[in-house]
């Protein structure tokens, strides 16, 4: 079981690196760097804040886009390609595929983000000129956008585990955006009363909440990451991801291959 | 065939499924514990309106809604937790009427709530005054702005004349409120008196729809009646003392003198305290937000004799 | 007494049935199988035949586990196609496959051998020895998919079908995008296969393949089994035609009355008559002093008995 399911991860994971999409979208994230680099020149003395705001708002919204591409490939693609019967007509279980899939695609995920931080350090280290203890709270930062690919990914293929592949992107990127704001749908929850106020607030549990992995300004600011949110959004990004992979598994499990 | 191997699977995954969910939603739980207000701090992320605009791209009414809802929400967070400063008011409401210059709700609301001395408000009449008439600006048939204006100047700024002058504006409106000519004419004569005041809260509760404006004016309104009815009460205690020489310690001697009817009782329905010195105070002082009279000397809250506020 | 049949069949549908409910709102059932009751044998070639859109493909995906039936069972290498070990023992190549466009044969063969669980020490000789057997020539092994034509993609999908060495080879037009030269060697490789002991059910609509390969074959059309059995035997039920020779144009006319298309060179002539009617035609020959040259029975091919069976002009590459 194990076996097989990393020879999938891995697998997923050869196939979506040699993608060449995948490296488009990275040089736009680079662009973005480098733009905001030179927009801090414009306005004087908040280059670092703004080289920050603004790059790490460039590698979520890319690295957003990028798991979404990759994320409905998984599944709906395969599917449409025929690629999938060749797989599934030996000994390998329908979960299993769902859940080395994903593997593989964290697995880009990390590579991907890896890349970007580093393009991230080199535009911080030219504008800074060396780097300061207090640069420890970008990784944080953007370690939690690392939790919200994982997330978005594993909406991505459960999405994709019962819909074409344009449906599930698009679906995938309307949660994105509604998930960002689900802070205040929590909000309107608590002023609204009776049934809209229990069910606004089931939504606002139901949808992922990415407002919470959101910490850019804060670390653009300069404030330092409590270790608990460090903590508890590594367990809700993670159980909100296998959840979704759980679901992405279930439906896959039973579903008629056309 | 669904095979016993499948319904196996299918139900492990379901329970897990679940698990995990359950799991899930106790960490977004812990998380909101953690950090109640992060979004309410980073909500000024984009701190320039006109960005703001051109960025939401044409959903303007949608953002403006938004950020109606922050500022209401950061408003009453931090005033739960008896904050001193809001400083983030202001912006908040000036980017939801730069959105939606015609969202009206803002502008009240921060008539109230930007002008009022902490930790009921962020103590910025000023700024309550630049927002309001920028939505004067904006929407110029609007009585019930000029109503505001004319409040702020009075209440909190003790600007009379100006206060008289907004009423006026408002009054020559088409469809404006009756009331607003009666106000100019009282503003000019009796601004700083308590009778103006609670004219002014009275129409503030009557006009407006939203329940914070609204709850607030009530507190006011109250607060309106101790301040007039324990000058009254004291008056009646110094005459008591006048005609019998004793310094009473109840009120019942008074009853007995026909000078009171019964118990007198503040509008949150406790007795007035009737002290040696003949000061007459509220049971609960910690219960009052607004009075000024009837109040313990050591509160620190000065004891006045007029209503105006500070210059 | 013990059924040995049982022992020795590698697949058996009982009223195997597939339904396809098409469109959301008022769903109207498409019977894709309507209810199919075969067996293949251990060790046999057996060919799997029908126009396109018979429900050949359907019924490989309601066999391989991809698809759920909607009503019939069937057994495959005498157990249950969800179990993984029976799973392990079969090779499959659907229609037109395609695969990962960013690997080499050799990559994607490793990546089917490791889900195969072939032995990671086996592995490299394995798919080289694969890989050779289905004619792909060395330098191609490291390049990418995405530059394959579809014959050498139709290669590597033979390869991976056979690379964890099953006992049963399922495989869906597997001629499909061969050049005769490319279809010649597939044919070697099945009988290759059929020789090592392995069984091969393979579904076609060439019929002059199946004709040369199979030991049985079946014929489907419209979601029904039409003809089951022995090649030779179903080519035999089919009543063949003589070809007649012989000297005499005066007779021409004669044969022509009697509805016979007579086709004349100088003095000879020559007509197709169908076997029931030999007798008559010799006989109305010799009544006209006509001389025989020849009576030769003609071939039926198993396009005849095709042809019989589906009652409608089929696609046939020859």
């Amino acid at each position: 079981m194990i076996s097989r399911i990393r020879a999938i991860a891995f697998n997923t994971f050869r196939e979506a690196i040699r993608d060449r999409v995948l490296y488009n979208l990275i040089v736009f994230a680079f662009l973005m760097i480098g733009a905001s680099l030179l927009l801090g020149q414009i306005t004087i003395g908040v280059e670092r804040q703004l080289l920050i705001n603004l790059g790490l708002t460039a590698i979520s919204i890319f690295g957003v886009l990028i798991a979404i591409f990759i994320g409905i490939g998984l599944v709906s693609k395969e599917i449409d390609k025929r690629t999938l019967y060749t797989v599934l007509s030996r000994p390998v279980q329908r979960w299993e595929f769902i859940v080395g899939k994903y593997f593989g695609l964290v697995g880009t995920l990390v590579v991907n983000a890896g890349l970007m931080t580093l393009g991230f350090f080199v535009a911080l280290l030219y504008l800074m000129h060396r780097l300061q203890p207090s640069d420890t709270s970008i990784l944080a930062a953007i370690y939690f956008i690392l939790l919200q690919f994982m997330m978005i990914t594993a909406i991505a293929l459960l999405l994709s585990s019962f819909s074409t592949p344009i449906e599930s992107a698009v679906l995938t990127f309307a949660i994105f955006v509604v998930g960002s704001f689900s802070e205040d749908l929590r909000n309107f929850a608590e002023a609204a009363k009776g049934t809209t106020h229990y069910a606004t607030l089931a939504l606002s549990y139901l949808i992922p909440n990415f407002a919470t992995m959101n910490y850019i300004a804060p670390v653009a600011r300069g404030n330092p990451v409590p270790g608990s949110l460090i903590l508890y959004n590594t367990l809700y990004g993670l159980l909100y991801a296998a959840t979704a992979v759980c679901g992405a598994s279930l439906i896959f499990q039973n579903r008629n291959l056309k | 065939m669904r095979t016993h191997p499948n319904r196996a699977v299918s139900l492990t995954l379901t329970a897990l499924m679940v698990l995990m969910f359950v799991g899930s939603g106790w960490a977004l739980g812990r998380l909101r514990a953690v950090r109640p207000n992060t979004n309410l701090e980073d909500v000024l992320y984009i701190p320039s309106a006109k960005v703001l605009k051109r960025m939401s791209l044409g959903y303007n009414g949608l953002l403006a809604d938004i950020y109606w809802t922050r500022a209401v929400q950061y408003f009453g967070a931090r005033h739960w937790r008896h904050a001193r400063d809001y400083d983030l008011l202001f912006p908040l409401l000036d980017i939801t009427t730069q959105l939606d210059p015609h969202l009206l709700v803002a502008y009240r609301f921060g008539a109230t709530f930007l002008a009022q001395e902490p930790p009921d408000g962020a103590g910025q009449p000023e700024k309550a005054v630049e927002l309001i008439e920028r939505g004067i600006k904006d929407n110029p048939d609007e009585w019930r702005l000029y109503f505001d204006l004319g409040f702020v100047y009075s209440m909190d700024l003790g600007d009379y004349q100006a206060a008289a002058n907004a009423f006026l504006r408002g009054s020559q409106l088409p469809h404006t409120h009756p009331f607003l000519k009666i106000m100019a004419a009282q503003m000019a004569q009796h601004g700083g008196e308590l009778q103006t005041a609670r004219m002014l809260w009275q129409t503030t509760y009557d006009t407006t729809d939203d329940v914070a404006i609204k709850a607030n004016a009530r507190l006011h309104l109250q607060a309106l009646e101790v301040d007039e009815t324990v000058p009254k009460l004291e008056e009646l205690v110094r005459q008591y003392k006048e005609r019998t020489g004793i310094q009473p310690t109840t009120f019942f001697p008074l009853i007995q003198a026909g000078l009171l009817r019964r118990i007198p009782v503040d509008p949150l329905g406790m007795p007035y305290k009737l002290l040696p010195d003949g000061h007459v105070e509220v049971q609960d002082p910690e219960a009052w937000s607004f009075i000024r009279r009837g109040l313990p000397p050591e509160t620190g809250k000065k004891d006045q004799a007029d209503q105006s506020t500070k210059p | 007494m013990r059924d040995i049949r049982k022992v020795m069949v590698t697949i058996e549908t009982r009223n195997l049935e597939k339904t396809y409910r098409v469109g959301f709102w008022r769903a109207k059932p498409k019977v894709a199988l309507r209810p199919l009751t075969l067996s293949v044998d251990h060790g046999e070639i057996f060919g799997y035949l029908g126009p396109n859109g018979a429900g050949k493909t359907t019924t490989l995906k309601l066999l391989m586990g991809l698809a759920e039936p909607s009503g019939g069972s069937f057994t495959i290498l005498g157990g249950d196609i969800t179990d993984p070990a029976i799973r392990a023992q079969i090779g499959f190549l659907p229609e037109q496959p395609y695969f990962y466009d960013y690997l080499t044969p050799l990559e994607l063969l490793n990546y089917f051998a490791a889900l195969s669980a072939v032995p990671a020490k086996e592995r490299t000789r394995r798919i080289d020895a694969t890989l050779k057997r289905v004619g792909l020539q060395e330098d191609a092994w490291t390049t990418q998919l995405r530059k394959f034509s579809k014959g050498m993609l139709q290669r590597v999908g033979l390869a991976q079908a056979i690379v964890h060495e099953p006992k049963l080879v399922v495989l869906d037009e597997p001629m499909s995008g061969l050049d005769p030269m490319g279809r010649r060697e597939v044919r070697d490789l099945i009988e290759e296969l059929h020789h090592e002991g392995r069984t091969v059910f393979f579904s076609t609509h060439i019929l002059s393949d199946a004709e040369a390969l199979c030991d049985r074959v079946a014929v489907l059309s419209r979601g029904e089994l039409k003809g089951i059995g022995v090649v030779a035997d179903l080519i035999g039920s089919v009543k063949g035609n003589v070809e007649i020779m012989w000297h005499g144009a005066q007779t021409v006319p004669t044969l022509r009355g009697l509805g016979l298309e007579v086709h004349t060179v100088g003095e000879t002539a020559r007509a197709v008559v169908p076997e029931a009617q030999v007798d008559k035609v010799i006989d109305a020959l010799r009544a006209h002093q006509a001389k025989l040259i020849a009576v030769t029975p003609m071939r039926t091919t198993l396009e005849d008995y095709f042809l019989a069976k589906i009652g409608a002009p089929t696609e046939v590459a020859r």
